[in-house]
């Protein structure tokens, strides 16, 4: 009895330590790849052609969905925010509330997981089957650098896209709070705009910038590289895009802990 | 053009190539044959340096591919197209500018000179007209058509061509290998091709490359390949199931595995 719980025991530690080491092993690889991508930024050719059209195809695609979460969000913190402050009578307080939440660690986080559910996931695929159908080797063969083609741009994309995106979600929050909150709650629509401006401190809005630039970068990096390393199968892709998009939101959650912790 | 010493490459445990020694002659239709797992696409990827041997050296012209640069690898790419087993046509463009794309991408010449070149390459695989049609709306036949003609845009010394005619009906596979023999000789460019169709193998080779696990078991012109006397040569020529090479893979003792014999090695 004894020797089996140990024998278990030992069973679990293997695979713990294979786990880590495996994981330890992608996250290298893809350090590797992605660096040796971007280093490509600043070789001919350039690129910038290629990176316009991810900035269309992953930032402006993405608009309209960012949009709705911006408003929703904002609507419903105004919604909670009220609702607690009422108990305190802190009403007038609901503006600096939702904006600092907002702003701090709401659109940032919120627009990452949105961009990864919209544009990470689409990376991921299509660069999986542009595997698949050999076309990354066609690019290969044509002297045509894949890394520079086709994972560089979207990184830089992705990185590019999301402060931009995250900028239009806080706006679309905060007028949507302010609807919420002023129109619907009845707080004094002055004291409202007031204690957002007294309260919100520039640092809030770099915090908030620096958060996303680092979404956006980390989402772009592990997105290109699940569908570059992806196993040129019809599984091997499905499976890719899946776990870029956990790994991809798992570490944008880590990720914010550590920013957060860092800012405050 | 081509000379391959001692190339061999594994994966993992597995052996794909055991020191393999050939050479691709100029001006010639070189055709690898052997079954699946034989090692020849493996092959192929190295000879056009999209894999790297782990060891021996494959020799392009005095370059070695397993040694290279990226930027001279890049530079002797211009003498080198390849078209794909899928055609790996850019899906996100039509036609022509799938054929225009290495053109487009490396060299500064006027729009009205690539269009001529394009037209040229197009009426050379007998697709003119279908410029502004996207791979999505081609057939598998019409598809290895573009990527053909993407393959000569740039006048290559040398072409690749992986299994040209798996996956098409037979007329298909008929105008590929056609075509394929008909521009070597024209053209006199070099051209290898990778193959397990015995019939076109034959059809369009000068020179033919059998595979099997790994090692070369017979080379030679088509009439002395259809002449060999290794028993695995007819064997393959004939596609016979059974013969020296054997019908099961079987990695275990049948008679051990029904009846449920310990320590027997499971194959999922």
């Amino acid at each position: 009895m004894m020797s089996v719980s140990f024998d278990a025991v030992i069973r679990l530690l293997g695979s713990l330590g294979r786990f880590a080491l495996t994981s330890l092993d992608r996250m290298g690889d893809a350090t590797t790849l992605s660096l040796s991508s971007l280093a490509l930024l600043f070789r001919r050719p350039w690129q910038g052609q290629h990176i316009v059209l991810q900035l269309y195809a992953l930032g402006v695609g993405s608009f309209i969905i960012i949009a709705i979460t911006g408003a929703f969000t904002g609507m419903v913190l105004a919604l909670q925010g009220y609702y607690t402050l009422a108990k305190f009578g802190s009403e007038s307080l609901l503006g600096a509330g939702v904006a600092l939440s907002i702003i701090r660690e709401l659109g940032p986080v919120l627009g990452a997981l949105m961009l990864i559910g919209r544009a990470g996931s689409s990376i991921t695929a299509e660069i999986g089957i542009m595997r698949v159908t050999e076309q990354v080797d066609a690019l290969e063969m044509m002297a045509i650098n894949p890394r520079a083609r086709v994972l560089l741009p979207r990184i830089i994309a992705t990185t590019i896209a999301l402060p931009i995106l995250v900028t239009m979600f806080d706006i679309i929050g905060l007028a949507s709070g302010y609807v919420i909150g002023v129109e619907l709650l009845g707080v004094n629509g002055g004291a409202y705009i007031g204690e957002m401006i007294s309260k919100v401190m520039l640092q809030d809005l770099y915090a908030g910038w620096v958060k996303a630039v680092g979404f956006g970068f980390i989402i772009g990096v592990i997105c290109t590289y699940m569908g570059y390393r992806a196993e040129p199968t019809t599984e091997g892709v499905a499976a890719a895009t899946t776990k870029a998009v956990v790994a991809a939101s798992v570490g944008v959650l880590i990720m914010n802990y550590v920013l957060t912790s860092f800012f405050l | 053009m081509i000379r391959v010493e001692k190339l061999s490459r594994t994966f993992g445990e597995v052996a794909a190539l055991n020191a393999v020694d050939l050479q691709v002659r100029k001006h010639q239709t070189t055709v690898i044959m052997g079954g699946s797992g034989s090692g020849k696409t493996t092959l192929l990827r190295m000879l056009a340096a999209l894999d790297k041997p782990s060891s021996g050296h494959v020799w392009f012209d005095g370059h070695d591919l397993a040694s290279i640069r990226r930027k001279e690898l890049y530079e002797l790419r211009a003498r080198m197209g390849m078209v794909f087993q899928y055609s790996a046509l850019l899906n996100s463009l039509n036609v022509y500018d799938n054929v225009a794309f290495t053109l487009h991408e490396h060299t500064q010449l006027d729009e009205s000179i690539i269009r001529t070149m394009v037209t040229m390459k197009l009426e050379q695989v007998g697709l003119r007209g279908f410029e502004s049609f996207m791979p999505s709306e081609l057939s598998g036949g019409m598809a290895k058509r573009v990527a053909f003609a993407r393959a000569l845009a740039m006048d290559p010394e040398i072409v690749f061509f992986d299994e040209p005619t798996s996956g098409l009906d037979p007329i298909s596979a008929g105008v590929i290998a056609t075509l394929i023999k008909d521009l070597t000789q024209k053209t006199h460019m070099t051209s290898v091709v990778v193959t397990h169709d015995v019939h076109a193998g034959l059809q369009i080779a000068d020179y033919i490359i059998l595979l099997w696990q790994g090692d070369i078991i017979a080379e030679g012109t088509p009439d002395e390949i259809r002449q060999h006397a290794d028993e695995r040569v007819q064997q393959f020529l004939e596609g016979r199931p059974d013969g020296p090479i054997p019908f099961s893979r079987s990695k275990t003792a049948y008679i051990d595995d029904l009846l449920h014999k310990p320590g027997v090695v499971r194959i999922l």
